[in-house]
C-alpha cells in the first residue's frame, strides 16, 4: 500500500493511540468495561493496522513468529501458574486470597494477573491467526478487490 | 426514547442482514459483517451490557473484518450466481425462526425483575462482591475470580483455536521441513565431496 500517503500518515498517528487504549483497557478492566480479552484484541488491531499499511514483511521482522507463538503459551501459563502459586500458598486452586495478607488486597492482585494472562494469550492467538492468513497468498492489487 | 433507538437499531440490523444475503462481492459482504457487527453492539449498549457490546465492536466489527478479508484474499473475490431457486431452504429457514420466535414467548420480558437471572445467583454476586472483591465492575469480578476455573477453560480454547489455526494454515511445517531438507542436502553434498 506504498501509494496510499493518506493512509500511511493516519496509521501513523493512529497506531500509538490503538496501542496505548489497549493498555488502558487491560489495567482499568477492574474499574471499568473491557478486560484482558478486549485489551488483547484492541493492542493485536493495534499491530494487524501497522501490518495491513506497511506490509506484513515489516511487521514480521519487528515481531516474528517466535515470539508470538510464545506469547500464546505465556498467556494460558501466567493463568495457570497464578492458581499454582495459589496452591503453594496454602489455598485452592486460583483462590486469590492467599496472594496477600489482606484477602481484598489478594483478590485484586489474582485478577489483574490472570486478566494479563489472557490479554497476552489473545493477542497471540489474533496475531497468530493474522499472520497465518496474510502471510499465505501473494498480495493483491488494489484493483483485484 | 429508548423504544424508538433500539427499533431503529433493529431495523438497520434486519436491513443489513438482507443486503447481506443479497450482495454478491464478497468485499462488500465484509464490510457490511462489520456494520452489522457495530449495530448489534450498539444494541448491547443500549441494554447496558457495556461488556459484551466492546467485545463485539473489538472482535465482530475489528478483527472478524481483517480475517476475512484474508480469506476472500485466499480463496474468491464474488459468490457464484445460483443456477436455479428451490423453495426448500428457505421454507427450512422460515419455520426454523418461526420455532425461535415461538420459544422466546415463554422468556421473561426483557429487565423482568422477576425473571430467574434476577433472582438467582445475580443478588447475591452484587451484595458479596463489594466485600469479597471489592471491584467496582461486577462483571471483572465474576469473569476472573468466581468463575476464574471457566475463564482457564476459555482461555485454554483460544489457545487451542489460535494453535490450531497455525498448524493447519500457516504454512510453518512446510518452512520447518524446507530448512531441514536444505541442511539434509547440504549435508549429503559435504559427505559427497
Amino acid at each position: 500500500m506504498d501509494h496510499h500517503l493518506i493512509l500511511r500518515v493516519v496509521t501513523q498517528i493512529l497506531v500509538a493511540p490503538i496501542l496505548l487504549y489497549g493498555l488502558y483497557v487491560q489495567f482499568h478492566g477492574d474499574f471499568g468495561p473491557g478486560g484482558g480479552f478486549q485489551a488483547g484484541v484492541i493492542f493485536a488491531v493495534g499491530f494487524i493496522l501497522y501490518g495491513i499499511v506497511f506490509g506484513l514483511r515489516r511487521l514480521r521482522s519487528k515481531f516474528p513468529d517466535y515470539v508470538i507463538h510464545r506469547l500464546v503459551a505465556l498467556g494460558v501459563l501466567i493463568y495457570a501458574g497464578t492458581g499454582i502459586v495459589n496452591m503453594a500458598l496454602g489455598g485452592n486452586f486460583l483462590d486469590y486470597n492467599t496472594l496477600s495478607v489482606n484477602p481484598v488486597q489478594g483478590q485484586h492482585w489474582g485478577i489483574i494477573a490472570v486478566e494479563l494472562g489472557v490479554g497476552v494469550t489473545v493477542f497471540g492467538v489474533m496475531m497468530a491467526i493474522y499472520y497465518s492468513f496474510a502471510g499465505r497468498p501473494p498480495s493483491l492489487d488494489d484493483k483485484d478487490w | 426514547m429508548e423504544l424508538i433507538l433500539t427499533s431503529l437499531l433493529f431495523l438497520a440490523l434486519v436491513t443489513t442482514a438482507v443486503a447481506i444475503a443479497m450482495v454478491r462481492r464478497l468485499f462488500a459482504v465484509v464490510m457490511l459483517a462489520g456494520v452489522f457487527s457495530l449495530l448489534s453492539a450498539l444494541l448491547f449498549v443500549l441494554m447496558d451490557a457495556v461488556d459484551v457490546a466492546f467485545t463485539e465492536a473489538a472482535v465482530g466489527a475489528g478483527i472478524s473484518s481483517v480475517l476475512m478479508l484474508g480469506t476472500i484474499a485466499l480463496t474468491a473475490r464474488s459468490e457464484k450466481k445460483p443456477t436455479s431457486y428451490s423453495l426448500v431452504p428457505l421454507s427450512i429457514v422460515v419455520l426454523t425462526g418461526i420455532v425461535l420466535i415461538y420459544g422466546t414467548l415463554d422468556m421473561p420480558n426483557f429487565g423482568d425483575a422477576n425473571s430467574p437471572v434476577q433472582t438467582h445467583v445475580g443478588p447475591d454476586y452484587i451484595s458479596r462482591t463489594p466485600t469479597d472483591i471489592d471491584v467496582p465492575n461486577i462483571v471483572t469480578a465474576v469473569l476472573a475470580s468466581y468463575r476464574g476455573f471457566d475463564t482457564l477453560g476459555e482461555v485454554t480454547v483460544v489457545f487451542t483455536a489460535g494453535l490450531g489455526v497455525v498448524l493447519l494454515i500457516s504454512g510453518l511445517g512446510r518452512r520447518v521441513r524446507r530448512k531441514r531438507g536444505d541442511q539434509a542436502a547440504t549435508t549429503s553434498k559435504e559427505a559427497n565431496s
